[in-house]
């Protein structure tokens, strides 16, 4: 059945990761979509009136059915639109991309960020601990393309939008070589063969204004 | 059909109400397993070996696959053992219960707990944006026996675990009346009908040693 445009609509922000996997999502899969770009400092009444719980983006519109949470939204788009699958179909292996999806957005995301910016206990202690969690992403992605194996999957969106394509940015602007390839030849591997993919080219922020906005957004951490 | 040798093992803690509701699952769908009380917070070697990156509880050993992360040992659960679905079929259903069991889990606990505990802007205020996000909840089990329906699902074992089995007794310790009858009639009603479900009443944790614990814990996150 031909889907039409205004059948999906997305609610997003240029430069927020949980937008991007969404739209890499809906591209993999050849979703037609309506991209309605939010600005998430004065926010619609549509954002607010759509997303009351969080009034965040992104949120997913599908002919009346409205999600929010970019892992929720991943996971009904790969039920909805079932070519090029995203999750396994195995259960065990599916919890598995899902626990490192988690582990990517509550723990990577915060520690090797916030917690840099922050540098508590100064930057360098700040950024062992974020290399210690990274040493688990490294391994996970060792021997395979990519997270999903041969073709990018949930884990690749999920950690490609956050890592490379956001965080790194941030780190670019802090002068901080987080993970560096002696360190991490394998997840460096992996953001080059991600890199290649036409439709994750397609949803990167561009370079410059990123590298601004996580300075802002530095800016911001510092000093809450 | 021939019974398979299935080992499951379910490492929790008596007090957690993520190690409840897989307790709940697994009653539910009538599948034996061996309980292996933690001491928390003398982490047993079994439980470093097995969850090395979090150390916490639960964790399901299910054969030789571990899982970890309530959510998705429930997703887990409900792929492998059929029996008395927990998630809905539908894809926007399913989506909407993880939506909502998220908001549980995160807000619903960080402001029904942490935040009423340290209450930086006042007791009364803290308990204001608590019910604001209760009522939420209160519209979605509105008209249903439980939020799966006729039948408990993943949602009501996440809040039924989480709610009226954790945070009420740290709310009463209070001397908090956090969801009064005539402000939340639904709410009321479900947790009534919740003691009912056989599976729910024998993971409920003991009234008064939990009532106990959480008050000593909301001391240890007032003096930090």
């Amino acid at each position: 059945m031909a889907e039409k445009e205004e059948d999906v609509k997305l609610l997003g922000f240029w430069a927020s990761p949980f937008t991007r996997r969404v739209e890499m999502a809906l591209k993999l899969k050849g979703v037609p979509y309506e991209y309605l770009e939010q600005d998430i400092v004065n926010k619609s009444p549509l954002l607010l009136q759509i997303n009351p719980v969080y009034k965040k983006v992104p949120v997913l519109v599908h002919k009346g059915n409205i999600l929010s949470e970019s892992h929720v939204i991943l996971e009904y788009i790969d039920q909805i639109w079932k070519n090029n699958p995203i999750l396994p179909q195995d259960p065990y292996e599916k919890a598995m991309a899902l626990f490192w999806a988690k582990f990517v957005d509550e723990q990577v995301g915060p520690v090797a960020f916030m917690s840099v910016a922050k540098a508590e206990k100064g930057v360098e202690v700040a950024i062992k601990e974020a290399q210690e969690l990274f040493m688990f992403l490294e391994k996970e992605v060792t021997g395979k393309d990519f997270f999903g194996g041969k073709t990018i999957g949930f884990l690749d969106l999920v950690a490609g939008s956050m890592i490379p394509f956001c965080l790194a940015r941030g780190w670019e602007g802090m002068g901080i070589d987080m993970i560096p390839e002696e360190k991490f030849p394998e997840l460096n591997r992996w953001i080059k063969n991600l890199k290649e993919i036409e439709i994750v080219r397609e949803c990167i922020p561009p370079r410059e204004e990123q590298i601004e906005h996580m300075k802002k957004v530095v800016e911001r951490i510092k000093s809450a | 059909m021939t019974e398979k040798e299935e080992s499951v093992k379910l490492l929790g803690f008596w007090a957690s109400p993520f190690s409840r509701r897989v307790e709940m699952a697994l009653k539910l769908k009538g599948v034996p397993y061996e309980y292996l009380e933690e001491d928390l917070p003398n982490k047993t070697p079994l439980l470093l070996e097995l969850n090395p990156l979090h150390k916490k509880v639960p964790v399901l050993v299910h054969n030789d696959k571990i899982l970890l992360e309530s959510h998705l040992i429930l997703e887990y659960i409900d792929q492998i053992w059929k029996k008395n679905p927990i998630l809905p079929q539908d894809p926007y259903e399913k989506a909407m219960a993880r939506f909502w069991a998220k908001f549980i889990d995160e807000q619903i606990l960080t402001l029904g707990f942490r935040s009423l505990v340290k209450a930086e802007k006042g007791r009364e205020v803290a308990i204001e944006e608590t019910r604001e996000m209760l009522m939420f909840l209160e519209k979605e089990v509105t008209g249903k026996d439980f939020f799966g329906g006729k039948t408990i699902g993943f949602l009501d074992m996440i809040a039924g675990s989480m709610i009226p089995f954790c945070l009420a007794r740290l709310w009463e310790g209070m001397g908090i009346d956090m969801i009064p009858g005539e402000k939340f009639p639904e709410l009321n009603r479900w947790i009534k009908t919740l003691e009912e479900v056989e599976a729910v009443r024998g993971c409920i944790p003991p009234r008064d040693k939990q009532i106990e614990r959480m008050t000593k814990i909301a001391e240890t996150i007032r003096s930090a």
